[in-house]
């Protein structure tokens, strides 16, 4: 009698410790071998576009802090973006350099974040988690020293920031940039040259230039496969355009050149921050002189930002209201694990662990 | 995947981790030894100042949860004199529009965070429960004239000389027990 085999499905999660969140994945497996994967997600749908459409311009900004809850002050900014796009209000410049400021910041937070738990995958068990989260903390501490908590900031108002910085905080974000790079170079002695860590992520999950480009793949993810394009170069949007610095890429896409791009991405957004402080205004408005309730004219924009996890869009249509007739949010970690599927078949269980973990995916931002 | 010679990364991490076990460590712990939080903390328990409110009723229209009752009448003068004003910090966010939105500084952001409750109706707050006290006190969220009054928020960033975070070197021994111990 012929044996006949049949392939096992398996589902990881929706309460999973390594799907970051209430993610499913419906795995197909021949052996330990993945041989197919679906990804579904919804299970942390709250409505927001939806729950936008009822609320006033200002209202929506504390809703978009909930999208990628660990780098909600780009998620503000982005929306404030596009807000300003709709309505033509332009920001004062020292508000831009506040914005600025906290986007790197934010970056460097949500970067920490990502290559922590990466790692956690890899199985360094919540050691680098934790040395990282130590400097998380600090910019924590900044950003609830002048926001008010260290979360969900709600700090981003249409036309500029909400309050300015307390005197306190210059000196604080100086010391935090000079100790930075010390406890960068922390992090590449405690795990770079790490021969199981090596060994676990090199050549793992490669996502190939062309694929990555056509399923429009942003931020670290595209560029650890090489390609150069980040929105901040490509098309300065605020204040990009007076700074120095480099665009960080891969060479082949695989796990390890994720990690690695990030890693270099924070040295980078501290040159940002550097050259901020050196160009900041001393004094100067905060805020345009927008009014709570306000009504933009009819009309739609499409404002987009590089968000820490790659290309983040708000598409408004006004109809002149005091609230959006339509708001839709464009994620980038939505897009980025639609190539979760090319990437992980042919890999073990515990390989698609690291491939996920690797692409810095937060569930608040793709089930919105 | 071949390494010239294994275990150079791995000790060079140890070695790493080994430096970290004789500092001071950087927790405090917590319910015995707290650390100051921001002076322009979004607390729990929003505090409101019945002498300077209006009853214009700003705040509610802010409120992006509809989260604050308000009821008034006209009484001499023709001004408004506030019946109810409830808040349920139950279902507020503490985004601090309402705060900010408030055009006669009658409304800040509360300091306190230890505002758990046993019963869902004694997170909604009325007059009384919102009114300054010794125990309620308001932060300088949008209010810079509170911010003199609170302490110095300790950064992790400043080390114990710096006037930053407390740090315990022997915290277990020092500790003295609280209620829950
Ligand atoms: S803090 Fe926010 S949610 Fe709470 S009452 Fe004020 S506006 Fe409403
Ligand atoms: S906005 Fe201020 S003054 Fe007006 S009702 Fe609210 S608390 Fe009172």
């Amino acid at each position: 009698m012929p044996i006949k085999t049949e392939s096992f499905y398996l589902n990881v999660g929706p309460q999973h410790p390594s799907t970051h969140g209430v993610f499913r994945l419906r795995l197909s497996l021949d052996g330990e071998v993945v041989t197919d994967v679906e990804p579904i997600v919804g299970y942390l749908h709250r409505g927001i576009e939806k729950l936008a459409e009822t609320r006033t311009y200002t209202q929506i900004i504390p809703l978009t802090d909930r999208l990628d809850y660990l780098a909600s002050m780009t998620d503000n900014v982005a929306y404030c973006v596009a807000v300003e796009k709709l309505a033509g209000i332009k920001v004062p410049e020292r508000a831009e350099y506040i914005r600025i400021i906290f986007s790197e910041l934010m970056r460097i937070s949500s970067h920490m974040m990502a290559v922590g738990f990466y790692l956690n995958d890899c199985g360094a068990f919540f050691t680098p988690v934790l040395y990282m989260w130590r400097e998380r903390e600090k910019i924590i501490d900044l950003f609830d020293m002048v926001c008010g908590q260290r979360l969900l900031y709600n700090y981003m108002r249409v036309g500029g920031v909400s309050q300015d910085l307390p005197d306190e905080f210059m000196p604080a974000l100086k010391k935090f940039v000079d100790e930075m790079p010390r406890y960068i170079g922390e992090y590449n002695q405690l795990i770079k040259q790490n021969e199981i860590f090596l060994a676990r992520s090199k050549g793992v999950g490669i996502l190939p230039r062309e694929t990555a480009i056509n399923i429009g793949a942003s931020g670290p993810v595209l560029r650890a496969s090489g390609v150069k394009w980040d929105l901040r170069k490509m098309d300065p949007y605020s204040l990009y355009d007076r700074f120095d610095f480099d665009i960080c890429t891969g060479e082949v896409g695989d796990c390890y050149d994720r990690y690695w791009v990030r890693m270099q991405e924070m040295t980078q957004s501290l040159r940002i921050i550097e050259q901020a402080m050196k160009q900041m205004p001393d004094k100067g408005p905060v805020c345009a002189d927008v009014p709570q309730f306000f009504r933009p004219p009819a009309g739609e924009a499409y404002g987009y930002i590089e968000a820490p996890k790659g290309n983040l869009g708000f598409y408004i249509v006004s109809d002149g209201s005091i609230a959006p007739y339509r708001l839709h949010i464009f994620p980038p970690t939505l897009i980025n694990i639609t190539a979760l599927r090319d990437m992980v078949i042919g890999w073990k269980v515990a390989d698609l662990i690291i491939i996920f973990g690797s692409m810095d995916v937060v569930l608040g931002e793709i089930d919105r | 995947m071949k390494f010239e010679r294994y275990g150079i990364g791995i000790a060079k991490g140890l070695a790493l981790t080994l430096k970290h076990l004789f500092r001071a460590p950087i927790t405090v712990q917590y319910p015995d030894e707290k650390l100051n939080v921001s002076r322009r903390t979004r607390g729990n328990e929003l505090v409101w100042f019945p002498d300077k409110c209006t009853g214009c009723g700003t705040c509610t229209k802010a409120c992006l949860q509809g989260n604050i009752i308000l009821v008034t009448h006209r009484g001499e003068e023709n001004k408004f004199i506030v019946d109810k004003f409830e808040l349920d910090s139950g279902r507020c966010i503490f985004c601090g529009l309402c705060v900010e939105s408030c055009p006669y500084n009658a409304l800040a952001m509360g300091v306190d965070y230890e505002c758990a409750k046993y019963r869902r109706g004694d997170a909604v707050l009325g007059k009384e429960k919102l009114s300054l006290s010794e125990k309620h006190k308001p932060s300088a969220y949008y209010r810079p004239q509170f911010a003199a009054e609170l302490p110095e928020q300790s950064l992790l960033l400043y080390n114990r000389k710096e006037g930053g975070q407390k740090l315990s070197i022997f915290p277990l021994s020092k500790r003295k027990r609280g209620p829950h111990a």
